[in-house]
């Protein structure tokens, strides 16, 4: 099959259109046409756009039949992912990428860290109302850093504050994870792949700047493309 | 329930072969393409890489950002169903012992998302109790396999490169794609300290070798399956071409029960339930094929039992189900430094590695008797969940961006941090031949069914000194070439005599093989050295039941050329009326 055929039938068979059909357009330019080519994923009926057993369409229609996290929870989610993940020159913030939703339905898939999560929310909402008579979303925000503050560094935590820094580093994973995943995340970190290419070896600044080569031998072997 | 009944399909067919994954696989394709009627049975759905495949998804396109589920615990986009467990299915454990079972159910079973890493035995593999006097000697050596090796790399296309080594033969490849930064790293650490490092091996199209199937574009995503038909799955590549030969009956959904025979022994079809309706049915041939996968095909033969075969079907040698192994494995990964804030470029590549390291050492001079190959992981793979995991343990360690700063942390400075370890990472596998040992198996649990009724296996699977001592070896070594490329160990550093050295459990490696082995005594070897019951003459197994040992390889390039080669004796067999 050449390069060509190939790329359209990938086109044919996936929803992720936009970028392939660019790469389809790029392989076959002069082909009129090519861009009204219609998406069709083999179980489009199914609502998660991708192939799911009948048996994981059961699972994501029980886990996103309800809610775990109360909405006074969600907006301490919000609040700390923003912290963690703010906007900056780069990109944009934990919440722009929405964070939270994510935190929401991993909880529900991986119900180990519900107690950790929901406890972890209460003990900063005490810890805030003993220091500053207000839970942590009522809290001006230097409150809500000096309280962080104590928490986000775990050797230089105090020891009664270790409950603190374990949740700290349990939502500052969840939201680095849920962030980095998402389209803002990945551009943000500079994640390049995902997409039909030629793989052409290492490019040569790259080989320059590490003072390495290919050998004779591997560039007379390996594939190679002009 | 209503009335019970059995409905008898009216076809009898030349083949009945149950499993469709690599050896199934390949029996339905020179089977069809030898004109011959064919009926494959799979205890899965459909599943056409085409149109199934999750390639190119994005991570936010999963809920989960591609986790891993019970359904799918290499991780939501992957192209295998099911694996450690399946609901109503159960498999139970000795005391004392413990095996992890992975069960693929869908067409082409795991090859949909296996590794593609196609090794071929080489000459002591087949030889290896008159080297070292453990386990067995094949009924057959490295040249009755060779000629079926050369078939199915021009058939299936497999990467890599003639090294003229004489435990990791040349084979007829296509070229390999050039190393990634990394593995440039890996080869010169590797190969300053005496260990070599060679293009791997791989069954993914470089070029294309016919207009069915599209070449290869690099995303990585191998283990999802491909769209375009560019790695090797028994579905794209083998069993879809053989439905277009009209002569393959394809029963999906439906798990077997239980192999027919006649009064005189010989098999006339299997029993099978049909799960969507819980209907059960029967199909007649004039031979039986057993592809379910190593622990299945034994299971069935075990449940098959009958006047003429009380102790289960080809088993009077009480041998089915023995020799039960996996490959060994124990892992390492760490950071490289020197690749901290690298310049970003698209390194996706194959999916997998583009370089390995086949067994080097000699095992006289070692106190463990096999060898082992180790794969090599790392750099910019795409993000998915549990990606920048466990900054706390990384950032206060190193300096970034020439600056020290405190473990853990958040805000701006922190995604600065994330940006900095990006495609630092590297990891390694060992993977090593274990022994096969007749105390080491599965067996029928007399107590427990699955939710079809049909009695379940319970494994009684340990390892000795031999793998424990490997395993310490690869570890070693390991951390020998992550020192020598100036990285730092990051996981797998801190494992003892204690937990083995992080031997994997055995059956982890989803290497299972052994249960059906083939030999030239009846008394030893349920099959004979084509794959042929020796009690039941025509029965074949086709899986990696037959092998007697794996070597330092992964065994599915083995599956693949020994289906060949028992699928070519079977239609020659057939044609003569032998059987």
């Amino acid at each position: 099959m050449d390069r060509r055929k190939s790329l359209k039938a990938l086109a044919l068979g996936t929803v992720s259109t936009g970028l392939l059909l660019d790469a389809c357009k790029l392989a076959d330019k002069k082909e009129a046409g090519a861009d009204k080519v219609v998406a069709k994923d083999s179980n489009a009926d199914n609502p998660t756009g991708i192939n799911r057993m009948k048996e994981e369409l059961a699972q994501y229609k029980e886990e996103t039949s309800y809610t775990f996290f109360t909405p006074e929870e969600m907006a301490t989610i919000a609040v700390l992912s923003d912290i963690i993940i703010p906007k900056d020159d780069v990109s944009g913030s934990a919440t722009d990428a929405k964070v939270p939703d994510f935190i929401e339905f991993i909880v529900k898939d991986m119900p180990e860290h519900q107690v950790p999560m929901r406890g972890g929310l209460r003990w900063l909402d005490l810890q805030c109302y003993d220091r500053y008579k207000n839970a942590f979303t009522d809290c001006t925000k230097d409150q809500q850093i000096e309280i962080v503050d104590q928490i986000a560094y775990p050797k230089k935590a105090k020891p009664e504050m270790k409950q603190g820094v374990s949740f700290f580093s349990l939502i500052r994973n969840l939201t680095a994870t849920g962030f980095y995943t998402t389209e803002i995340g990945g551009k943000d970190v500079g994640y390049m792949g995902n997409t039909p290419n030629q793989w052409n070896g290492v490019p040569a600044d790259v080989l320059k700047q590490y003072n390495i080569a290919y050998t004779e031998k591997e560039l007379k072997e390996c594939r190679s493309f002009s | 329930m209503g009335k019970f009944q059995i409905k008898v399909q009216p076809k009898k067919y030349d083949a009945i072969i149950v499993g469709s994954g690599a050896g199934g696989g390949m029996a339905t394709y020179v089977l069809a393409n030898a004109g011959l009627k064919v009926c494959l049975i799979e205890a899965g759905p459909m599943f056409d890489p085409a149109k199934d495949s999750n390639q190119l998804k994005n991570p936010w396109e999963s809920p989960r950002r591609g986790a891993s589920t019970k359904f799918r615990p290499f991780g939501d986009f992957d192209g295998c169903y099911w694996g450690w467990e399946i609901d109503g299915e159960p498999y139970t454990q000795a005391e004392g012992t413990h095996w992890e079972w992975w069960r693929a159910r869908m067409l082409g079973g795991r090859t949909n998302h296996w590794g593609r890493i196609s090794l071929r035995f080489g000459p002591k593999d087949f030889k290896h109790k008159s080297i070292d006097g453990l386990g067995d000697d094949w009924p057959i050596g490295y040249e009755d396999v060779k000629p079926y090796y050369d078939k199915i790399d021009q058939l299936l296309g497999v990467f890599g490169t003639n090294e003229g080594l004489v435990d990791a033969p040349d084979g007829i490849f296509l070229p390999p794609p050039k190393p990634r930064l990394h593995e440039l790293f890996i080869k010169k650490a590797a190969t300053n300290i005496g260990i070599p490092v060679i293009p791997s091996r791989l069954s993914i199209l470089t070029k294309s070798i016919n207009k069915d199937r599209g070449e290869c574009f690099y995303c990585a995503q191998c283990g999802r399956s491909c769209k375009i038909y560019a790695d090797f799955s028994s579905s794209s590549a083998l069993i879809i071409p053989a439905l277009r030969t009209g002569n393959v009956d394809l029963i999906t959904d439906s798990m077997v029960r239980e192999v027919l025979t006649d009064r005189e022994g010989l098999a006339t079809g299997v029993s099978y339930v049909h799960k969507p309706d819980m209907q059960e049915y029967q199909v007649t041939g004039r031979t039986v094929i057993l592809g379910a996968s190593a622990c299945e095909s034994a299971r069935l033969l075990l449940n098959s039992k009958s006047q003429r075969h009380p102790n289960g079907l080809a088993n009077s040698s009480d041998v089915v189900g023995k020799y039960l192994h996996d490959s060994t494995g124990a892992d390492m990964g760490g950071i490289i430094p020197e690749l901290f804030d690298r310049k970003r470029y698209n390194e996706d590549g194959v999916g997998g590695m583009h370089v390995y390291t086949p067994w080097w050492l000699d095992n006289k001079k070692l106190d463990f008797p096999r060898g082992y190959h180790i794969e090599y992981g790392g750099g910019f793979g795409m993000p998915l969940y549990g990606f920048n995991w466990g900054i706390e343990n990384l950032n206060g360690t190193y300096k970034i961006k020439g600056k020290q700063k405190e473990a853990g942390g958040y805000g701006a400075s922190l995604k600065e941090d994330y940006r900095y370890f990006f495609g630092a990472h590297v990891g390694m596998a060992g993977r090593g031949e274990a022994i096969a040992r007749k105390d080491s198996y599965c067996e029928i649990d007399p107590t427990v069914v699955d939710k079809y009724g049909i009695p379940v296996l319970r494994f009684h699977t340990t390892y000795t000194d031999y793998e424990i001592n490997q395993a310490k070896h690869m570890k070693e070594t390991f951390s020998e070439i992550l020192h020598s490329m100036g990285a730092v160990i990051t996981w797998g550093g801190d494992d003892t005599k204690a937990n083995n050295y992080g031997l994997h459990a055995p059956g982890n490696i989803i290497h299972e093989a052994g249960t059906v082995r083939m030999g030239d005594d009846p008394k030893q070897a349920p099959l004979n050295k084509w794959g042929q019951a020796h009690e039941c003459k025509n029965l074949f197994n086709v899986d990696g039941g037959m092998f007697v040992s794996q070597g330092d390889k992964n065994i599915t390039w083995t599956i693949l050329a020994l289906s060949m080669r028992t699928s070519e004796y079977i239609v020659d067999q057939l044609k003569k009326n032998q059987i």
